[in-house]
């Protein structure tokens, strides 16, 4: 198996996190300018590894030098992309790295204050997390004047309650600050106007949890790890009819053939792939052939039209019926629309309506593409993307397996036998 | 409307919680979850003394009481079931988990046991995908189902409530 940054060590206690290796690279950035980390960040090529894939280093760059305000540092551990499992995973596995990696983004970005925004469900992932914030205040890895330097830094744990959409990042801030999780235009971006009006960095857990090795080991290290564009290792997640379902560690720019096989065991007995989803279930699916084909990076993943998202893998086999699979995300997306914009709230509505005569009986001619116009105008017409979240999945689900479609409309049934 | 009495211990916890935010009302979201913590669900009144003590208007507390699905505006079962829904909890089996629950509870999706112990419900991605399908009992995971260890689970539970009266 490939490098191992993340999942490493298993760590359960603070002792067990030094004795890892654990608070070297924050004492290094206590002695480091804030300017110097960001650029080892930005020479590392570390992008966001929440969905976006946005450059972590540029996020932190944007953060205004001369603000007189507050800055915060906030994690996003909302995970609840469906097909996404790693971050409770990593969170479990080795809660330091996220704290060590906010406490020196805080440090880059002049932040006395982070928050970790973990979703409500994971009760015991934040209760882990209190604990360890705690310890390590006590110990004098938290708080003020962190190993003798000027700079002073402290966490708290925010629990969600329950909704999707405040893992977008504007939604996030409203739910901190304790609104309706409703994203907010954009600009201003939360770089600027964030938490509390005040300049904010937002990540991923994973992506703060890969800070401590950057800093540690220089950016130069972790660019040559990965492959092009796309740097270092991610967590991928593997959910569906494969032998070994899990979470697990690799380069980018492993082939997907190979992850299935060596990583995840193959298909489980008896099943056949049918289709891909690589990034999470708000991407396009790709079929069985084109999903050998690829790699799992940034830029192979979008040159085969879909994305590397969160690194959530969905497998479906031969025999799962794609009508009743994209109704299941079809009513998923419209519970979680927040109902702030119309193509949104509605359109979400229309295409489960749609979806459900498919499955039910009722479908009408040419309903396949009344679903692909509705979904091709929900994208960009929207304060934030959940739109296009549903979208994608909807009008590759539909042009990819559109047989299954019609054949729903022509027999008025599931040929899978679902109803 | 009756007035809500917030209890001592929630008293206690009021001002550290508010210390972790620079302004008060951002503590809205944990104290009401503070309050569904006590007494098993948030009751409507408590959305005015709520509002009263952190000085902003009843309508906010409310929009978010209904925005958020974790907050339950009814008393509900001792243990909340809470089945997955989404794709790889669907494809490995979950409508069958639900519906044999339905069965062997006597209850529809939301509704609570008339002997109060469980209220079942179906929901979004737990975010546990790899080891689905999976449900949640009040604040655990139970993972890799099937309906065999589910009728094992309900009745470990019944046993439990019973020895605990």
């Amino acid at each position: 198996m490939a490098e191992q940054i993340l999942l490493k060590h298993k760590v359960v206690s603070l002792d067990g996190y030094k004795a890892s290796g654990g608070w070297t690279a924050l004492e290094k950035a206590t002695r480091m300018e804030p300017a110097a980390i960001i650029d080892e960040v930005k020479k590392s090529g570390l992008r966001g590894r929440g969905g976006a894939g946005f450059p972590a280093g540029l996020k932190w760059s944007f953060i205004p030098k001369d603000s007189p305000k507050e800055r915060y540092v906030v994690c996003n551990a909302d995970e609840g992309e469906p097909g996404t499992f790693k971050d409770r995973e990593l969170i479990r596995m080795n809660p330091y790295l996220l704290i060590e990696g906010m406490a020196i983004a805080g440090r880059a970005i002049g932040a006395k204050t982070g928050y970790i925004y973990v979703r409500g469900e994971f009760a015991r992932e934040a209760a882990l997390l209190e604990k360890c914030v705690g310890e390590a205040r006590v110990a004098g890895f938290l708080g003020d004047k962190l190993f003798g330097s000027d700079f002073s830094f402290d966490l708290h744990v925010h629990k969600g309650a329950g909704a999707y959409i405040c893992g977008e990042e504007t939604a996030l801030l409203e739910s901190i600050e304790g609104r309706r999780g409703q994203p907010r235009l954009k600009p201003p971006f939360p770089a600027v106007e964030g938490l509390f009006a005040c300049p904010t960095v937002i990540n991923n857990v994973e992506t703060l949890a890969a800070v401590p090795a950057i800093i540690e080991k220089g950016g130069a290290w972790y660019a040559a790890i990965g492959a092009g564009k796309s740097t270092g290792t991610k967590l991928f997640s593997i959910s569906g009819p494969v032998k070994k379902p899990g979470v697990y560690e690799a380069e980018l720019g492993i082939p997907f053939k190979t992850f299935l096989e060596e990583y995840a065991g193959g298909m489980a007995e008896g099943k056949k792939l049918k289709a891909v989803i690589t990034g999470g279930s708000s991407v396009p699916v790709l079929t069985a052939e084109e999903a050998m084909a690829v790699k799992l990076d940034y830029e192979s993943l979008a040159a085969a039209g879909t994305m590397l998202g969160s690194g959530g893998i969905i497998v479906i086999a031969e025999g799962t019926c794609m009508v009743d699979a994209l109704l299941v995300l079809a009513k998923f997306y419209h519970h979680e629309s927040c109902g702030q914009c119309t193509p949104c709230r509605e359109g979400s509505g229309w295409i489960e309506k749609a979806l459900r005569r498919f499955e039910e009986g009722g479908a009408r001619h040419g309903d396949a593409d009344l679903l692909l116009s509705v979904a091709g105008n929900m994208p960009g017409r929207t304060i934030c993307t959940l739109a296009d979240a549903l979208a994608m999945p909807v009008i590759s689900f539909i042009t990819k397996f559109r047989d299954e479609f019609d054949a729903h409309a022509a027999g008025n049934t599931c040929r899978m036998g679902h109803k | 409307m009756k007035k809500f009495k917030f209890s001592p211990e929630f008293n206690t916890r009021v001002a550290a919680t508010v210390a972790r935010y620079p302004r008060a009302d951002a503590a809205l979201i944990p104290l009401m979850q503070e309050v569904q913590r006590e007494l098993g669900h948030f009751p409507e009144e408590a959305a005015q003394a709520l509002a009263n003590l952190l000085g902003i208007s009843y309508a906010r507390v409310k929009g978010v009481l209904t925005f958020y699905t974790m907050f339950r505006r009814e008393p509900g079962g001792r243990y909340l079931l809470q089945v997955c829904r989404n794709l790889s909890c669907h494809m490995a089996g979950s409508v069958k988990l639900l519906e044999y629950l339905k069965g062997r509870l006597g209850v529809e999706e939301g509704g609570t046991t008339h002997d109060g112990l469980f209220t079942l419900v179906a929901v979004e991605c737990l975010g546990s995908c790899g080891t689905a399908p999976v449900m949640m009992v009040n604040d655990d995971y139970h993972e890799n189902l099937t309906v065999e260890k589910l009728d094992k689970l309900i009745s470990d539970l019944r046993a439990a409530a019973k020895a605990q009266k």
